[in-house]
């Protein structure tokens, strides 16, 4: 019987003379049904995502102070943040630990996606515990990165120590700080990113490999020639999830710094996203903090075009 | 019918719990002192959110506040240590409360530098006049009784500590660096400034693996304060709120010995108030820091009881200065506004600021604690039995209050960074004081 309604329904819509009250119902099922059936996910987006979008364009339009007065400022708060030397150094240390963070990951996640794919013992066992990083909390890996990396009794000032390294004040100068918050963001994250590779690269058949096999390619052939090209549609959607998550970068380098947004004592690693805290809710103003926002909006586009055109690329048939 | 009806049970009940609430506020009233076990009928035990920051032992009410407890079931406090560092998180978390009418606690803690913007918002705190804290004018001096009343009248604040000045040094450090261990001959080494350098070339000639001072930043902050003192009693705002950072000759006082102890390679590099410097106070990174009466208790609470003995009080060059001291207020969101008065005026009593003091440092602002032979005679057993009373009561009343204006926490915050960086090696020394002025003007907004 139900499996007959749709079809009905369907053949009501082209025949006139029916009772109104029943086409109207049939209609209503057609065409407003599908729509009820997906709109718990628009209402939501539309109430945390296009809301709060609309909203803080509205905001970057004023100008507020600590007293709580508002005074409209058009695109003053726009034009003042790219005369601002702080949001430009937030936003260079963002892309600067992004491409530290990122680059080294994605290698180590295909590499290491690529070993967790041959056969061995404790197979899942192995790489379910590549996750375990990942469900920590990141206070924790802060916590301890943060202690790694402390400037006077910290592990890693002692080991480099030993190549006779002097010890290195990881939270005032601007590149060890980005390795420091960099390696914080590659531990969390690597193993997450190789359990995608992982997942992609099963999914590719094996009578490719067998074919090559055949033809005499090498492993390491059959590495570049079939996993990678195979490979791309993962790699874009991995490679753009980093790009918005690394973009966004917050918790680490706030914790590296005592949980202060400052993100050392100039700015050093201070990304924009804490560029937009410190704005928004340490000095209270609210619109250039909302225009903020909307810069890293923009920010997050063109990193995310970028890195789909180069990725498009990788394995390319030439 | 059915409507009004049950409109009315709900009337009904809403002016039973309203009685109910009346009784139990009239079982708790008259003065804290005095309402000790009378209210113990009432039923729903009130808790009272005490909000703080600061490092170590802090605002030092752990024993006031058990003793509290233990005395009233009706009214229980809990503290919420929110932080260490006031201008850069308590603050301004504090203020995004304070606007969203939600979150603050019953009972907050107030570092002299938001003071001028608490000041300038009345809307945001319960006036503690209409629970009859008004008679407490005669225990404040004059200008720490009216830095807690707004422009309208209106009285929000009740005074904690007052700073005072000392150097708290590290007795076993200096013994190792053949300097003389005992506080009045170290006192004696250094009646200046430059003669302290001195003393800190020496120290740092002899010991390799610790620093003569934990960083720039409380050295500043002292010289800043005995400089205010001489210019005005302002820093970063004269009186009208203008920013007169380049102006002040007591910043620039202040940023150029920061600058020499950076120079000479005397600093540990520490920023007061991170997880570094209370790790760096507890392995000896360091032999000195400024140390106003509050900050006792910070080193005593970071370094832990593996540091008694260790560390000891000397005087400060130069004389005295009054860097610090706190307020308590309601805000005006809290629910018992009445037990919350209670409590702040329990927490800035004549005996419980003696009793801090004693226990942990905090120089009370309480004159008739001041006046307290417990306060005047007492000593501070982690700190080598240093006579503390001594050293800080017999100044109190001659401390002047300097004035901080509205946006003196974010101004303030700017010009740490600066004064770090150069000690970090983030900023160039010759670039640093032009740096410092130009982030001023960039917080004051």
């Amino acid at each position: 019987m139900s499996l007959d309604t749709l079809p009905r329904a369907m053949r009501s819509n082209h025949r006139r003379p029916r009772p109104p009250g029943r086409r109207w119902r049939s209609r209503l099922d057609v065409k407003a049904m599908p729509y009820a059936l997906v709109s718990p996910y628009f209402l939501l987006f539309a109430a945390f995502g296009l809301f709060p979008l609309a909203f803080t364009l509205y905001y970057s339009l004023y100008d507020y102070d600590l007293a709580g007065t508002t005074e409209w400022a058009g695109l003053g708060n726009y034009t003042a943040l790219l005369a601002d030397d702080d949001f430009w150094n937030a936003v260079v240390n963002t892309v600067g630990m992004f491409v530290i963070a990122t680059v080294p990951q994605m290698l180590l996640a295909l590499f290491l996606a690529n070993a967790l794919n041959k056969r061995f013992r404790f197979r899942l066992a192995i790489r379910m515990s590549v996750l375990l990083p990942l469900v920590t909390s990141v206070v924790a890996v802060a916590v301890v990165f943060t202690q790694l990396y402390a400037r006077d009794w910290g592990l890693v000032n002692w080991i480099l120590g030993w190549f006779g390294v002097d010890p290195t004040n990881w939270r005032a100068e601007r590149v060890p700080s980005w390795i420091a918050i960099a390696t914080m963001v590659d531990w969390r994250w690597t193993g997450y990113n190789a359990i995608i590779f992982l997942a992609g690269m099963q999914t590719i058949p094996r009578d490719l490999y067998e074919a090559a096999a055949i033809d005499g390619a090498s492993r390491r052939r059959q590495f570049w020639q079939i996993t990678l090209p195979m490979l791309r549609p993962t790699m874009i959607f991995v490679v753009l999830n980093s790009t918005i998550g690394g973009l966004t970068l917050f918790s680490e380098p706030t914790t590296f710094y005592n949980g202060n947004v400052d993100g050392g004592s100039q700015g050093q690693f201070q990304t924009v996203a804490m560029f937009i805290v410190k704005e928004g809710f340490r000095e209270f103003d609210y619109g250039y903090a909302a225009a903020a926002a909307w810069l890293l909006f923009l920010l997050i586009l063109l990193g995310a075009l970028i890195n789909f055109l180069f990725v498009r690329r990788i394995g390319g048939t030439k | 019918m059915m409507i009004s009806r049950r409109r009315g049970g709900l009337a009904a009940a809403s002016a039973l719990a309203a009685a109910a609430l009346t009784v139990a506020s009239c079982g708790s009233g008259s003065t804290p002192e005095s309402s000790a076990p009378a209210s113990s009928a009432a039923a729903e035990p009130v808790t009272i959110r005490v909000q703080t920051f600061g490092g170590g032992t802090n605002f030092g009410y752990k024993n006031a506040i058990e003793k509290w407890n233990a005395e009233h079931k009706d009214i229980q406090i809990k503290e919420e240590h929110l932080t260490d560092q006031f201008e850069q998180q308590y603050w301004p978390q504090m203020i995004q409360w304070l606007q969203a009418g939600n979150g603050a606690g019953d009972v907050v803690g107030i570092d002299e530098g938001g003071m001028g913007l608490a000041k300038a918002h009345p809307e945001w705190w319960a006036d503690l006049k209409e629970y009859g804290l008004e008679s407490r004018k005669a225990d404040f001096p004059a200008w720490k009784w009216e830095n807690g009343v707004t422009a309208d009248g209106k009285l929000f604040g009740l005074g904690t500590d007052i700073g005072g000045m000392s150097i708290c040094y590290r007795k076993d450090l200096f013994e190792k660096a053949g300097l003389p261990g005992d506080r009045d001959k170290v006192s004696a080494l250094w009646p200046t400034w430059d003669e302290f350098m001195n003393v800190g070339k020496t120290f740092q000639s002899k010991v390799k693996d610790s620093k003569f001072a934990d960083g720039t930043n409380t050295l500043y902050q002292v010289v800043l304060y005995q400089e205010a003192a001489k210019n005005g009693n302002v820093t970063y705002f004269d009186k009208d709120n203008n920013l007169i950072v380049d102006k002040n000759p007591a910043v620039k006082a202040g940023f150029d010995f920061a600058t020499k102890m950076s120079q000479q390679g005397l600093t540990a590099k520490l920023r007061n108030f991170t997880d570094e410097w209370a790790a760096g106070t507890q392995k000896g990174a360091f032999a000195t820091l400024g140390c106003p009466s509050w900050m006792l208790g910070v080193v005593s609470g970071n370094a832990g009881d593996a540091g008694a003995g260790k560390w000891d009080v000397a005087a400060v060059p130069g004389g005295g200065g009054n860097w610090g001291g706190s307020w308590l207020a309601v805000p005006k969101q809290s629910k018992h506004p009445k037990e919350a008065a209670m409590v702040a005026d329990y927490l800035t009593s004549a005996q419980t600021e003696a009793s801090i003091f004693t226990d942990f440092g905090n120089m009370p602002s309480n004159t008739k604690s001041q006046a307290d032979p417990a306060v005047q005679g007492a000593k501070n057993e982690f700190f080598n039995d240093a006579p503390i009373g001594e050293i800080f009561a017999k100044s109190a009343s001659s401390l002047q209050p300097v004035f901080l204006g509205v946006k003196h926490a974010q101004v303030k915050n700017a010009i740490e960074s600066v004064i770090q960086g150069m000690d970090d090696g983030s900023v160039p020394y010759d670039k640093a004081w032009q740096q410092l002025v130009d982030d001023a003007v960039k917080a004051a907004g």
